[in-house]
């Protein structure tokens, strides 16, 4: 059975108190052998080895890379895959996982969507992730953490709700976009991130129409996701969405977008939000996709309005 | 040419290991990577960035002309980012000391010896072979300059 919401009064303010966790939360969650029955803790970030070098006690660790992409087709794992590495980490359909990582929790808000696309009932975000338990002088270990492993069912995965595929998005021009890249990556001066390998893309510049509204907006110095009112007027009142809108959003590869998914969907209530994890590694170098460099949104180009609207 | 014994050392211990081992081994290069001497420290500006690498990292290398002069390496990556430092470390450990002429005769694809793909992605290992190559590339500049 789910363990019951963190009722800390900071949470309630949201849409959907019952997907973040503080980190006082998580702390007594825990007994010396680990998280308590229930509750898998998982550990997942850009840098493998991060993990390595101090986790979370009892936490396992689940690498975006390795675990959850296929490794020859540019795609997620499949449902026996998933089931299998959800069995490993000893997760039952009823286990309430909570998901935290570094960089913000870009990857853990990533894993969290791909648990999503197969529907697990309960995952959780530690809000503020690694860098906020640090932060707090909680503590980390090193070592291995065995879990017994479970029989986790097969579940086909459905792409159809919340992840968007590039021939959804020609279709969806018109309507609300998102990109939270940053704003040389916007504008097309840079196809990929300063510090960051330049995982390929052709073409600089982003979907027409899109709003700029980079990632780290939503996250305040610690870490933490900024306020409800904060949220609602940087989405709602400088980007113009409203609440009832059908929205995508994207990045380069869909983790910094998967952040962004999280605060839309469970933060602002919004029920009609997805990623596009092709994002522009994708559109970037797709042959005849509209594309508007500079800092203006730009338009739909004519030939596809009517598309849209279809 | 034949691979620098130390490098050929420490791909031999690497390829032993289960894979969760060389995991462990790989955090050990990264917990030990030396600290940058005072020289570069206060002037990161001598460094050479590795941009192909997920994080931040700067390389030095010091080596005089002469297929025979001694390279010295000099890295720099953030504790956070451990694979990265470990990479280095690895490079660390295996060239720094050897002559010009034996870097230079190290090919990339040793680098798959160390049966590190799989455990930290092909993709992440692509920051490695771009240290490598950079290392070649300044000892190179170095012979010819």
């Amino acid at each position: 059975m789910a363990l019951p919401a963190d009722p800390a009064p900071e949470l309630a303010q949201y849409a959907h108190p019952e997907k973040l966790v503080t980190t006082q939360w998580l702390a007594d969650h825990l007994t010396d052998d680990g998280p308590r029955d229930g509750l898998v803790v998982i550990e997942s970030d850009e840098d493998i080895l991060v993990y390595d070098t101090g986790h979370i006690p009892g936490a396992v660790r689940l690498d975006w890379h390795l675990d959850l992409n296929d490794q020859v087709v540019r795609d997620y794992v499949d449902g026996e895959a998933f089931a299998a590495l959800c069995g490993a980490r000893g997760i039952t359909r009823d286990s309430t996982v909570v998901f935290y990582g570094d960089k913000s929790n870009w990857w853990a808000a990533y894993a969290l969507w791909v648990f999503e696309l197969f529907g697990h009932p309960d995952v959780r975000l530690l809000d503020g992730g690694r860098a906020a338990w640090q932060s707090e002088g909680r503590p980390l270990v090193r070592g291995f953490v065995e879990r017994d492993s479970t029989e986790y069912p097969v579940i086909e995965r459905d792409d159809t709700r919340i992840r968007a595929f590039r021939d959804d998005v020609l279709a969806h021009l018109g309507n609300p976009l998102i990109d939270v890249r940053s704003p040389a990556e916007y504008t097309g001066e840079r196809t990929h991130m300063p510090d960051y390998p330049d995982e390929g893309a052709l073409r600089g510049g982003h979907i027409p129409t899109a709003a700029s509204v980079p990632w780290a907006r939503a996250a305040a110095e610690d870490g933490r996701y900024r306020s409800r009112a904060e949220l609602e007027a940087l989405y709602q009142g400088e980007a113009g969405l409203a609440p009832d809108d059908d929205v995508i959003v994207y990045c380069r590869i869909g983790e910094r977008s998967s952040h962004t998914w999280f605060a839309l969907t469970y933060l602002l209530g919004m029920t009609n939000v997805r990623n596009y994890d092709g994002s522009w590694t994708e559109w970037g170098s797709a042959v005849r996709v509209p594309v508007v460099q500079g800092a203006d949104r730009g338009q739909v180009p004519a030939g596809l309005t009517k598309r849209s609207q279809a | 040419m034949s691979l620098p014994a130390k490098l050929a050392e420490v791909v031999d211990d690497f390829a032993s290991l289960t894979p969760r081992d060389r995991l462990e081994l790989l955090l050990e290069f990264a917990d030990e990577l030396p600290e940058l001497p005072a020289r570069y420290g206060e002037h990161p500006e001598l460094l050479e960035r590795v941009p192909e690498c997920q994080s931040p990292l700067f390389l030095a290398v010091e080596v005089d002309s002469g297929p025979q002069a001694r390279v010295d390496l000099f890295f720099s990556a953030p504790r956070e980012a451990p694979t990265t430092r470990g990479f280095a470390g690895i490079l660390h450990a295996g060239l720094d000391g050897e002559s010009a002429e034996t870097v230079l005769g190290v090919s990339a694809t040793v680098l798959d010896d160390l049966k590190l793909a799989e455990v930290v992605s092909p993709l992440r290992m692509r920051g490695m072979a771009s240290m490598l190559r950079r290392i070649q590339g300044q000892v190179r500049a170095a012979q010819a300059g």
